[in-house]
């Protein structure tokens, strides 16, 4: 360790007498830490041995031990320590621990009350969603069923009316053909009696002599008779 | 002193407090920095967390970032009736990673680079497993030390190496810590202080003294994993012995 400590080593390499005059040994530590100096001879130097070890505990110089391996520290280190550690272990179990551990139980919390909720709505949203499309099927069946109805109402009703304008028609149709048989059959009937009297005119200015009217219509009633 | 890279470990005495039977009881650097690791640790999770927000700032981040860290750690190490000790362990992790952190400002004393700091906190570990376990479980505790299907001819073999490997743990929990801070503080402070001689040397000097200093550049970024490191590992070294006072049946 001391081959670390060659500076310092020159200046302690005396034995140094105890302490009131840390100042001498080691002027370049003394501010800081004036009282350590005190029993630092370098216990490489076997003539320093004893004095060093009856001078006492604060052997913390440069040429004392390796701090890290200096019993004479432990004490103080290990109750400070425990007074440090102590109230560190205290105000992390009452206070710091459950601090931090509630604001992240209180997140999670509320994460999960979110998704409760987030999920609570969805049902909702997908009940509504389920009857509204019920809703719609029956509406559109509903309207398929006015549909087909007034359908079914117009074709009865056109059928109707086409029935009643056809009896009509035929009706009038009849009447017509009844007409027209009563009108040839009279028109028939003045055609002998024109034929006579054309005829009878024929021969009347042919012959320049009227013939007997029996005649005429035998003759005539001989032709339409043919 | 400029160059001595063993100064920064002394513990300076600043004033005495007692005298117990000729053992003297000062506050030292080393107390200051224990209770500035302490105020500092406090300060952080009281008032990172001030907001209580629910969309927590940078600092309350932070803050619960470590907290679940440690959470999980020892939920995933000792399950979930460890959780009884998240205040000790979280306790046990903020005081080394602050401790180890407040090393690495210049100038500033390194609580963690003293064994005997260490050595009492891992023995504050292994004297809880052993209360808890033997308040808990009695005799079953020394289940620990004798491993389930084990033929008989070698069980004494084996629970002597338990009982060694179990003895050794405080040892081992402690020096990994103190020798990594130590290592690390004088390892910077010898390539520091390279720099400084180098420097020293006029022109030719200076060009050779910016090798050491990006060594200290690295060096830096990988102690200050290291301090992180370290307190990590203390603490769930310390979830996995408390998992054996919690269940040492196997």
């Amino acid at each position: 360790m001391s081959f670390f400590v060659t500076e310092a080593l020159a200046q302690e390499s005396a034995p140094a007498p105890a302490a009131p005059a840390p100042d001498t040994t080691a002027p370049q530590t003394a501010p800081i830490e004036p009282p350590l100096d005190a029993g630092a001879p370098a216990d490489a130097h076997g003539a320093a041995e004893a004095t060093h070890s009856e001078v006492g505990h604060e052997a913390a110089g440069h040429g004392g031990p390796f701090p890290p391996f200096d019993p004479s520290t432990f004490a103080s280190q290990l109750v400070w320590l425990a007074i440090s550690f102590a109230l560190l272990y205290l105000l992390m179990k009452r206070v710091l621990a459950p601090r931090v551990g509630s604001i992240i139980e209180e997140r999670a919390g509320r994460i999960a009350d979110d998704i409760g909720r987030a999920e609570r709505l969805r049902e909702q949203s997908d009940a509504a969603i389920a009857s509204y499309e019920k809703a719609l099927a029956e509406a559109r069946s509903q309207s398929q069923r006015i549909a087909a109805e007034a359908t079914e109402a117009a074709k009865a009703e056109v059928a109707a009316e086409r029935a009643r304008i056809e009896a009509q028609l035929g009706a009038q149709l009849a009447a017509a053909e009844v007409r027209i048989g009563e009108i040839k059959s009279r028109a028939l009937a003045e055609v002998g009696s024109i034929a006579e009297e054309t005829a009878a005119e024929i021969v009347a200015t042919l012959s320049g002599s009227a013939p007997q009217r029996d005649e005429v219509a035998g003759a005539v009633s001989a032709a339409l008779g043919k | 002193m400029a160059n001595d890279p063993i100064h920064q470990f002394q513990i300076q005495k600043l004033f005495t407090v007692a005298d117990v039977g000729g053992v003297e009881i000062a506050f030292t650097n080393s107390a200051l920095f224990m209770f500035l690791t302490v105020g500092a640790v406090a300060a952080f999770l009281y008032f990172s967390t001030a907001g209580r927000a629910l969309v927590p700032s940078r600092w309350q981040s932070a803050a619960e970032l470590s907290y679940e860290m440690v959470a999980n750690m020892l939920r995933d190490g000792a399950g979930k009736e460890g959780m009884r000790f998240f205040p000790f362990v979280f306790s046990l992790f903020m005081f080394v990673l602050f401790a180890n952190l407040f090393g690495m400002v210049p100038y500033f004393f390194t609580v963690t680079s003293h064994i005997i700091v260490t050595f009492a906190l891992a023995i504050l570990v292994i004297g809880t497993v052993v209360i808890y376990g033997v308040m808990h479980h009695g005799t079953h505790f020394l289940g620990l030390f004798v491993p389930k299907g084990v033929p008989l001819a070698v069980l004494p073999l084996v629970s002597a190496i338990e009982v060694i490997s179990f003895l050794s743990r405080p040892i081992s929990l402690s020096v990994r810590l103190f020798a990594n801070m130590l290592a690390g503080h004088i390892t910077l402070k010898v390539f520091a202080g390279f720099v400084g001689s180098l420097g020293a040397l006029g022109a030719l000097g200076i060009g050779g003294a910016i090798l050491p200093l990006a060594m200290v550049v690295g060096l830096t970024a990988l102690e200050f994993l290291v301090a992180f490191l370290q307190a990590y590992v203390f603490a769930i070294l310390t979830c996995m012995y408390l998992n054996d006072a919690l269940h040492p049946g196997h």
